[in-house]
């Protein structure tokens, strides 16, 4: 457990001292920032605005899929090209150890960024009267689909020593993934429902309406865990190569 | 300490070392001498827990590398060839980094970290990012992280590679330094240092194991056939004729390089005919213009040492 703490709060250093991960979240703090103006501010064509984060949250869905593969693509590529992986697999430390390290630190950098979102629903409390049922269950939702997305970029970053390969692939799967409700409008039947169930964005929707289901808690929480286990295996297979 | 039996490992179909067997007691030091791609870095990884062996097996102090894999590496320091930092760190800061992984207590980290800085001479770069650092000193971080925990074996693979010459000779009385208390395993491809700091050498060419013996005997048994270039005045076809006749001459080469007649002699082992050459040359009338003995080049080792072996 020392191990993972050590690896994670290396690399939580790291976010905190690098202009990168300061740009990255800046860029989800503007753009969610505008997307939650447009949605209670704007009243053209809108003429009863709501008192909600939906519009925030919709937003961040999409710019967390960017945000993720920028914050995961150096964790373990550097470390390949730096050839510290050397030094790092020959300490005594377990793979998932450091896997798990590593993705509590981009989790902790996402969980600050989200954090600082905080005042949009102040400046709701202050200034209106919203329903904080649908704020919380939002919230969690986004912090279960960030974390999914970054289970997703720290596979690809393992895959590679390019991390703009890393984090080109990791952005292809969350495209793939975030657009299957889609995709699921051209087919029928069972395909459609599967198609449907595996999108990552279907079981956000919900989340943003004030619901939460234990069924899309559980699908983030395995398909994260299912991308992690990759990232061990593939960590360990660099052995054997 | 180390037993190493019927390694062998393969990148692709191309068998990068091959049934290489080996072994080292506690507190010995042992260099690993071949040139580039020969399996030292190979070997190296597999001994620390890197990469498993394609088929053989390495026990450390008893523990599989394979098996007990964590086990070795707590017990193993590594400094691979390509220094491994990280670069946007401090020294210090890297070094209580490594010694967490490493899991040492916290007490002991302060403590051991200081003393590994005395030790490597990093005293005035305690809070420099690595990224600033020369490559000497890069490399003294670089084994500061590898015997911070004080582990009961030390790898090296070629570290004095790419640093200049004063800090290669401090490189080299440090490692001779800790090989006092500890196991050391490190690889070269410069035979003087080998001998240096080794007590014993383990030629390894193409991936086999081709000679095993204490550096003095190794020079001993490369000298034993040493050469001897003399340039003599006089005609050049009775002056080999003369030459061969003496005893203990193996066979002679002969070069004109402007002017100049250029005589390679190769000796049988030990033995020592410069007197006898230059009174057959005083004795004939011709002039001894110059004689030196030939040392030999690692290249000119390996060169001998391989055909000896397919022979």
């Amino acid at each position: 457990m020392r191990t993972v703490q050590a690896v994670a709060w290396k690399e939580i250093q790291i976010y905190f001292s690098s202009p990168t991960a300061y740009i990255v979240g800046l860029i989800f703090l503007a753009m969610t920032g505008v997307f939650f103006a447009r949605d209670v501010v704007q009243t053209q064509g809108n003429p009863f605005p709501e008192a909600s984060l939906s519009g925030f949250f919709q937003g961040a869905s999409i710019i967390l899929i960017l945000m993720a593969p920028a914050l995961t693509m150096r964790l373990v590529a550097e470390e390949q090209k730096l050839g510290t992986i050397e030094l790092l697999l020959t300490s005594p430390v377990r793979d998932w150890e450091v896997v798990v390290g590593k993705y509590l630190a981009s989790l902790t950098f996402l969980l600050v960024t989200v954090a600082a979102t905080v005042y949009y629903v102040i400046l709701l409390v202050v200034f209106a009267d919203p329903d904080p049922g649908p704020m919380w269950a939002g919230y969690l939702g986004l912090v279960l689909y960030g974390a999914t997305a970054l289970s997703i970029g720290m596979l690809t970053s393992t895959l590679t020593s390019n991390q703009i390969v890393a984090a080109v692939v990791a952005l292809g799967i969350l495209l793939v993934l975030y657009f299957t409700d889609y995709a699921a409008g051209t087919l029928t039947g069972l395909p459609a429902a599967i198609v449907q169930e595996i999108g990552i964005k279907s079981h956000f929707d919900d989340f943003d309406r004030g619901v939460i289901d234990t069924k899309h808690v559980v699908y983030y929480v395995i398909v994260t865990a299912f991308f992690l286990f990759l990232t061990v295996r593939a960590l360990e297979s660099r052995r054997w190569r | 300490m180390i037993q190493a039996t019927g390694l062998t490992h393969f990148y692709g179909p191309n068998p990068a070392i091959e049934d290489v067997n080996f072994g080292v007691k506690r507190g010995e030091v042992l260099g690993f001498l071949g040139p580039n791609g020969a399996g030292k870095t190979t070997t190296m990884r597999i001994l620390t827990g890197f990469m498993p062996p394609t088929r053989g097996k390495v026990t450390l102090d008893g523990y599989d590398v394979v098996e007990q894999s964590l086990d070795v590496r707590r017990r193993v320091g590594y400094l691979p060839e390509t220094v491994p930092l990280y670069t946007d760190m401090t020294v210090t800061s890297y070094l209580k980094y490594m010694g967490t992984l490493r899991g040492m207590p916290s007490r002991n980290i302060k403590r051991r970290v200081e003393d590994v800085i005395d030790v490597c001479h990093l005293e005035d770069y305690r809070s420099s990012l690595i990224a600033k650092l020369s490559k000497g000193f890069r490399q003294r971080v670089g084994i500061a992280q590898a015997i911070l925990h004080e582990p009961d074996v030390l790898v090296l693979d070629e570290p004095t590679i790419g640093i200049d010459p004063i800090q290669v000779v401090e490189t080299r009385s440090l490692i001779k330094d800790l090989g006092k208390q500890q196991t050391v395993v490190l690889s070269s491809h410069i035979l003087p240092e080998v001998s240096m700091i080794c007590e014993r050498v383990l030629i390894i060419h193409e991936g086999h194991i081709v000679a095993e013996d204490t550096p003095g005997n190794l020079a001993e048994r490369l000298q034993g056939s040493d050469q001897l270039e003399v340039e003599i005045g006089g005609p050049p076809d009775e002056v080999l004729s003369e030459l061969r006749e003496i005893e203990g001459v193996s066979s002679v080469r002969h070069r004109s390089l402007a002017n100049r007649e250029v005589y390679t002699i190769r000796l049988l082992q030990g033995a020592d005919v410069r007197d006898d050459i230059s009174r057959a040359v005083i004795a004939r009338g011709w002039s001894l213009l110059s004689m030196q003995s030939v040392g030999m080049t690692l290249e000119d080792i390996f060169l001998r040492l391989t055909t000896d072996e397919e022979n």
